[in-house]
């Protein structure tokens, strides 16, 4: 058995547990030093997963477990998100008793998230589907005694048990059809057989599942309660690593299905829904969490569009890599900027901003910017290459529908900025001090520099792969 | 290295003036004001280098970018960008040396007119045509906030208007852009390459679809009727150094993008529009003029004899490109006389707007009524806008007149009707600019102007080196019409 093809998720486990128990011993004022040391966890497993960077894609684990570009690099950005959300919590956290619990149950929603992204078998897809919502519910709620954030957490368990038992209905009628769960297996007996009835059905199940935990369309009403209402660096955290790690697994799926079958359509049907709706529903927000959840639901509708065109062009994963990566960092740098002003979320608590603290307001301009992909920042080379490759795979209605809602998005992002810069206050806020700060300029500062250096971040997502599955 | 140090140095600029706390109001001008020289002094250097019997693009330079989508930092200038960007880099200074209330926040003022500069000045000195729409886009950023921040009347609304709509504009620009790209073989943004090879030529209706794309981005830019009702709103709302640039830069982008791209890298696909453009052109010219003769208020008034000039621009380019071979000569003229048009336009109506601004900064008003009987009290402020308002109406001998003089005996040429049709424009154009003067400068004086104040020397420093300007170019616009020539016989044959 090939243990050292899991070696970064095995630390991780290990590392989880042992924080566990830990938390469990240490008394209260101790328990923040967990931080330092799930950053450590995280950042050995990095090293980890990039010395494996270009060793050729395979299977491993009896073929259950893909280890291939795309599912490399979804872990580095997943890694790399819990390091700075990490960053931003233990200030947030420390009057919490269960403080150090914490960052265990955080160590296992980045689990949940690898094991989707590596996923090479539908069992392997829903342990991680489950373990990342589950996960997710904890953390989303872990304010028991505040009740949006409970109400949010319920929210997001109720959506989810829904979502996660439809996929498992999915994946048993496949199996059922089939006799398998391998996606090798499958993607073999799928090309094959005759019965389109049932796959479309299992399709649309297992869509509902991983549009879910992607936060698409119409499964997608947790996104902005969760961004609303969990502790800041939980919202940063889970709208971005279950969002890549849903993503990956989704392409993955996608490239079993036969193309008798018209997948590409309901992908493309959804990613329109989605990114409109998301959009529209931002529009009069007033609250900066509730906002940017509704635009990270928009988001995702962008991000199906590099999954509708997958196989037809060459440049469809790189995009969606690309894309998620900015996306990540924007969203990132939005939320350590709110977590850093102490989670002040109604919008018009942001006025005037620029003039008390300009390089806070500076960080969320960068990042809604970024969202909506000005150049030269990092979120305009993910969308310029999804639309680049909707376009070339023959869906420029689609492209043409993400600038109508590139516009539509504009105005609510402007609806942040210009009290922020315009308005006057001598308001003066709290702060959470120096790692917010600095997880915030850090994130921010990235916005822009890998904009400037995008050729760095395509060429490393162009050297990423899907594995061959048949 | 002039290419790139004109944008590095207003950059730098804008960066120390953000970054830097503790300017005062009158170091931080008088810094903009030297930083946004060595763009023009530069620019003044690229045009005694530029060998107006040489290649299209010169003083190239060329660093990769983002290598694995074909985009690179690449920088040169035909005659047409040259004088483009010469006149940017005039008005900027005259912009920036132009006296303003900075609302107690001059540092920012300033440091968002010096990127506004970079931005500018990178639209027209990009030679890949990515640069060119990353550089497109960080002058709405720019303009945005100058307009929210420090206009008057509903300045945010303002704002918001210009960036949506041409946000809206510049995306179908990129997904044209993107179209173009895809069907280049090897992929590349690089401009030259480009138009070496007419990517799309030939290509039916996707060639259409790119086209229009192409199109609706430049025409709201423009901006051409009926795409043009954010412009009225940003220039009446804006700042009046602001406005200047909006007019006399921003628009630019809308017609050199159209020259440049679509009319350059699809000459066969633009030529089967070329109809279509220059009669909405044509509407442009009639109703720009006859909308301005309706307004009560200077800068609206002059914001909308830009709809009708830049239409006039748009009629010569569309002359120039309706054809592939044949009337060499008359559609050589027309583009000349379109870029005469972006240079002289730029000049005049960015001199008219900073004069608007100095009739705000003296009465708070821009109703036109509420003026009168002038012309004794402040002479050399009715002198200036003496001046320019008959070399924006096309009087012979100013910039104006040989611009629209070259357009019209090219589109003539071409489509002789049109042509006909929109001599009617420089008649309503006469007649709005000569009421003006009067209502301003004759009849009694209100009582309340009895104490104006004449233009300042920094006022007048400006306007007399911009008119002065359009003087020389309409007297002798040969040096003017050599470089762009250069572009034309490329870009035409003909000459």
């Amino acid at each position: 058995m090939p243990i050292a093809d899991l070696l970064p998720e095995l630390i991780l486990l290990i590392g989880a547990a042992a924080i566990i128990v830990a938390a469990a011993f240490l008394p209260q004022r101790l328990q923040g030093l967990c931080a330092p040391v799930t950053m450590g966890l995280l950042v050995a497993s990095m090293v980890l997963v990039s010395i494996r960077w270009g060793q050729p894609d395979q299977l491993t684990f009896k073929g259950v477990w893909a280890l291939d570009g795309a599912a490399q690099f979804a872990k580095l950005l997943i890694f790399g998100s819990a390091i700075a959300a990490t960053a931003l919590s233990p200030r947030w956290m420390a009057t919490d008793r269960r403080h150090g619990e914490y960052y265990g149950l955080l160590l296992f929603a980045v689990l949940g998230s690898v094991m989707m992204a590596a996923a090479a078998d539908t069992m392997e897809l829903i342990v991680g589907v489950l373990l990342s919502s589950v996960t997710g519910y904890a953390l989303v709620g872990y304010h028991r005694q505040w009740s949006p954030s409970q109400e949010a957490a319920m929210k997001y368990f109720l959506v989810g048990a829904l979502a996660n038992a439809l996929l498992v209905i999915g994946v048993v009628l496949l199996f059922g059809l089939t006799g398998a769960t391998g996606y090798t297996e499958l993607a073999a007996s799928l090309a094959e057989n005759p019965d389109p009835w049932v796959i479309v059905t299992s399709l649309v199940l297992i869509l509902l599942g991983l549009g879910f935990k992607l936060g698409a369309a119409p499964a997608h009403m947790w996104m902005p309660d969760a961004a609303q209402a969990a502790p800041a660096p939980v919202a940063a955290l889970i709208t971005v690593i279950t969002k890549a790690g849903a993503a990956v697994a989704l392409a993955r799926f996608a490239m079993l299905l036969p193309d008798a079958i018209a997948w590409r359509w309901a992908i493309a049907l959804i990613a329109a829904v989605t990114m409109t709706w998301g959009n529209l529903a931002a529009l009069w927000q007033t609250n900066l969490r509730r906002l940017l959840g509704w635009s990270a639901v928009s988001q995702s509708g962008y991000a199906l569009m590099a999954i509708v065109v997958l196989g037809v062009t060459d440049q469809a994963l790189p995009a969606l890599l690309v894309f998620l990566a900015g996306y990540a960092v924007a969203n990132l740098a939005a939320f350590s900027a709110v977590t850093y002003l102490r989670g002040r979320t109604e919008l018009d608590d942001y006025r005037g901003l620029a003039r008390s603290r300009p390089w806070t307001a500076s960080v969320i301009i960068l990042a809604l910017l970024s969202f909506l992909g000005l150049p030269p920042l990092v979120g305009f080379f993910g969308k310029l290459m999804l639309f680049g490759a909707a376009i070339e795979g023959g869906y420029t209605w689609l492209a043409v529908a993400a600038i109508v809602n590139t516009v539509l998005s504009l105005f609510y992002y402007l609806r942040v900025i210009a009290p922020m810069v315009f308005a006057k206050t001598d308001q003066k806020a709290a702060d959470l001090g120096w790692p917010a700060a600095a997880t915030m300029a850090v994130t921010g500062l990235l916005v822009v520099a890998l904009g400037i250096w995008a050729e760095g971040v395509i060429q490393v997502a162009q050297s990423g792969t899907l594995v061959l599955l048949r | 290295m002039i290419l790139t140090a004109s944008l590095v140095i207003p950059l730098l600029g804008a960066l120390a003036l953000a970054l830097w706390p503790g300017w005062s109001r009158a170091s931080a001008r008088g810094f903009a004001i030297a930083v946004t020289l060595a763009p023009l002094v530069l620019m003044l250097i690229a045009w005694a280098r530029f060998d107006t019997g040489g290649a299209m693009f010169q003083l190239v330079e060329e660093v990769d970018w983002v290598p694995s989508l074909g985009m690179g930092f690449r920088l040169g200038v035909d005659g047409i960008a040259l004088a483009i960007a010469a006149m940017t880099a005039l008005l900027f200074t005259g912009a920036t040396i132009y006296p303003i209330d900075t609302q107690g926040s001059a540092r920012q003022y300033y440091a968002w007119i010096l990127f506004l500069e970079t931005a500018s000045l990178g639209v027209f000195l990009a030679l890949d045509l990515l640069l060119f729409y990353v550089f497109f886009d960080l002058t709405l950023v720019g303009m945005y906030f100058l307009i929210g921040r420090w206009g008057h009347g509903e300045p945010q609304y303002a704002a918001l208007k210009f960036f949506l709509y041409t946000l809206f504009g510049s995306l179908f620009l990129l997904l044209a852009i993107l179209g173009l790209y895809l069907s280049a073989d090897p992929l590349t943004f690089d401009m030259r390459e480009l138009i070496a090879q007419q990517p799309l030529a030939g290509a039916g209706v996707f060639a259409g679809v790119v086209m229009a794309a192409f199109l609706l981005g430049f025409i709201i830019k423009t901006p051409l009727v009926p795409f043009h009702t954010w412009l009225p709103r940003a220039h009446v709302d804006a700042p009046a150094p602001a406005s200047a640039i909006l007019a006399g830069v921003l628009l630019k982008m809308g017609t050199y993008g159209l020259i440049r791209i679509p009319y350059s890298m699809m000459a066969e696909t633009f030529s089967a529009w070329a109809l279509p453009l220059a009669i909405l052109a044509l509407v442009s010219i009639i109703y720009g003029a006859l909308v301005a003769l309706g307004q009560k208020d200077i800068k609206r008034r002059i914001a909308y004899t830009s709809i009708n000039h830049m239409g006039y621009a748009v009629l010569g380019i569309a002359a120039a490109g309706a054809l592939l071979n044949g009337s060499e000569v008359a559609r050589s003229m027309a583009l000349v006389g379109a870029t005469i048009e972006m240079v002289a336009h730029g000049l005049i109506t960015g001199a008219l707007f900073l004069i608007a601004g100095s009739f705000w900064q003296r009465g708070e008003t821009y109703r036109l009524a509420d003026y009168g009987g002038l012309s004794a009290r402040t002479p050399k402020l009715a002198g200036l806008t003496t001046l320019a308002a008959f070399a924006s109406l096309g009087l012979p001998g100013l910039a104006g007149f040989v611009a629209e003089f070259h357009i019209f005996v090219g589109t003539f040429g071409v489509y002789p009707w049109l042509a006909a049709i929109g001599l009617l424009g420089i008649l309503i154009t006469a007649a709005l600019f000569l009421r003006m003067l009067q209502t301003l400068f004759f009849g009694p004086l209100p009582e309340r102007w009895n104490t104006m104040a004449d233009l300042r020397t920094s006022e007048t420093l400006v306007l007399g080196v911009l008119l002065l300007l359009v003087v020389v170019i309409g007297i002798y616009p040969t040096a003017l019409i050599d470089v762009i020539e250069t572009s034309t016989r490329w870009l035409v044959g003909g000459s």
